[in-house]
C-alpha cells in the first residue's frame, strides 16, 4: 500500500501541496467567485419577488378601478333614467296643456260659427218677411188693385209664414 | 497497487523547504488538476446573468445545494461558511471524478490524490481546526458543554463527558479515513475486476471467458457505482463538516 509505504518521503509534499492548492481554491473560488454566484442567485430571485408583487398590485388596482367605475357607471345610468322620465313627464303636460288649449279654441270658434250662422238665419228670415211682404203688396196691387197697407201685408206674412 | 504510488515529476525530486521534501508530484499535479477545472466550471458560470444558461445554471445549482445545505444544517448563521463547505466540496467532487476517467486510453494516468489519506487527513483536519476555532472563539469554555448533552444525570456526566470527548476527538480520523477508504478501496475494487478480465482471457477456453463476461459485466456496474461513490464521498465529507460546524456555532 503506497499510502503507508511511501508516507515518510510524501507526506510533506502532500500537506504542502494540498495546503497551497486548496488555499487557491478556497480563496479564489470559495471567496472570489461563490459570493458573486449566489448574489447573482438572490438578486434574481428579488427581482422575480418585486415583478410578482408589482403584478399583483397592478391587478389589485384593476380591480379597485373597474369597481369605481361600475359604481359610477350605475349612477350615471340612475341619472340618466331620471332624466329621461322628468323629460316624459314634462311632455306629458305639456302636450294635455296644449290639447286643452286647442280644445278651448275650437270651442270658441264652434260657438262663435253657431252664433253668426243663427244672426244669419235671423237675418234671412227676416228679409223673407219683408220679400213677401212687398211681394203679397205687389201682388194685391196688381190683381185687385187695392192698396194694401204696409203694416197689414206684414202682418198677414208672418201669419202665413209661421202659420 | 503502482496506480497509488507517488513519484516526483519535472525533476523536481530535490525541492525542499526547511529540511521538508516537497518535490511537485504526481499527486500535486492532479490536485492542480482539479483546481484548474473547478475554476473552469466556475468561470463558466460567471456570465451573471438575469436569464442563466445552462453552465450558469450548473453553476448555480452547485451553490445553492452548498448554501440550502449550509442553511438547512447550521441556519441563518451558516451563510459564512458557505465559501469553505463549497471549495471542500467542489475540490473533492473534481479530485474523485477526475481519478475515475478513463484517461489512459489516451496515455495519462490519473491519480486520485483522495485516496491518500495524506492529503484527506490534511483536510479533515482543516475542518476540525474550524471546528475548535469556531467552537471556543463563541463559546469560549462552554464550548467543553458539548460533551455533556442536556438531561444527563449527574452521576453519569463524568462517564458521558469522556465517551463525547473521544467520539468528539476522532471526528477528524473518522472524517479523512472515510474518504480515503471509499476512494481506495473502488479503485482497487475496479483493478481486481479488470485482474480477473484479462486473467480469464488468458486461461483459455473453458471456465476463461465467463469469468471474463462476468467480470467486465460487473466492472461496469461497478464503474457507475465508483461514479456515485464519488459524488457521494464528496457530499459526505461536506455535510459531516457542516454538522460539525453546527455543533459549534449552535451549541445545543
Amino acid at each position: 500500500m503506497p499510502q503507508i509505504a511511501q508516507l515518510g518521503e510524501t507526506y510533506a509534499s502532500q500537506i504542502f501541496w494540498i495546503l497551497l492548492i486548496f488555499g487557491f481554491v478556497f480563496f479564489v473560488v470559495g471567496r472570489g467567485m461563490v459570493p458573486k454566484v449566489l448574489d447573482t442567485v438572490s438578486l434574481r430571485d428579488r427581482q422575480i419577488a418585486d415583478d410578482l408583487a408589482a403584478a399583483a398590485k397592478a391587478r389589485e388596482q384593476a380591480d379597485a378601478e373597474e369597481e369605481s367605475w361600475r359604481t359610477r357607471e350605475n349612477a350615471n345610468r340612475a341619472q340618466a333614467q331620471e332624466i329621461i322620465s322628468g323629460a316624459k313627464a314634462a311632455a306629458s303636460r305639456s302636450t294635455e296643456a296644449q290639447l286643452a288649449e286647442a280644445n278651448s279654441r275650437l270651442d270658441a270658434l264652434v260657438g262663435e260659427a253657431e252664433a253668426r250662422i243663427d244672426t244669419a238665419r235671423a237675418g234671412a228670415l227676416g228679409e223673407i218677411e219683408q220679400v213677401a211682404a212687398e211681394a203679397a203688396d205687389d201682388i194685391v196691387q196688381r190683381l185687385a188693385g187695392v192698396k194694401v197697407d204696409q203694416a197689414a201685408a206684414q202682418a198677414a206674412v208672418k201669419e202665413a209664414l209661421n202659420g | 497497487m503502482h496506480q497509488f504510488s507517488i513519484h516526483p515529476m519535472f525533476g523536481t525530486d530535490g525541492w525542499e523547504v526547511a529540511g521538508y521534501h516537497i518535490p511537485f508530484t504526481n499527486s500535486a499535479l492532479w490536485m492542480i488538476i482539479a483546481a484548474v477545472g473547478l475554476l473552469i466550471f466556475m468561470i463558466g458560470g460567471m456570465k451573471r446573468e438575469l436569464v442563466p444558461g445552462r453552465w450558469q445554471m450548473a453553476v448555480e445549482s452547485m451553490t445553492g445545494f452548498v448554501d440550502s445545505m449550509l442553511a438547512a444544517n447550521i441556519g441563518p448563521n451558516g451563510k459564512k461558511y458557505v465559501p469553505y463547505i463549497f471549495s471542500l466540496f467542489m475540490f473533492i467532487l473534481f479530485a474523485n471524478v477526475l481519478g475515475l476517467m478513463p484517461l489512459a486510453l489516451f496515455g495519462l494516468h490519473p491519480f486520485t490524490f483522495t485516496s491518500h489519506f495524506s492529503a484527506t487527513g490534511v483536510l479533515a483536519i482543516m475542518s476540525f481546526s474550524i471546528v475548535l476555532i469556531v467552537g471556543f472563539w463563541k463559546h469560549k469554555l462552554h464550548f467543553f458543554s458539548l460533551f455533556v448533552p442536556h438531561g444527563t444525570p449527574l452521576p453519569m456526566i463524568p462517564l458521558i463527558f469522556v465517551i463525547e470527548l473521544v467520539s468528539f476527538l476522532v471526528r477528524p480520523f473518522s472524517l479523512g479515513l472515510r474518504l480515503f477508504v471509499a476512494m481506495m478501496a473502488g479503485h482497487v475494487l475496479l483493478e481486481v475486476l479488470s485482474g480477473f478480465v484479462i486473467s480469464g482471457v488468458n486461461a483459455g477456453l473453458g471456465i476463461g471467458p465467463v469469468v471474463s463476461v462476468l467480470s467486465f459485466i460487473l466492472m461496469i456496474a461497478i464503474c457507475a457505482l465508483e461514479i456515485l461513490v464519488a459524488a457521494i464521498q464528496a457530499y459526505v465529507f461536506a455535510l459531516l463538516t457542516s454538522l460539525y460546524l453546527n455543533d459549534a456555532e449552535n451549541l445545543h
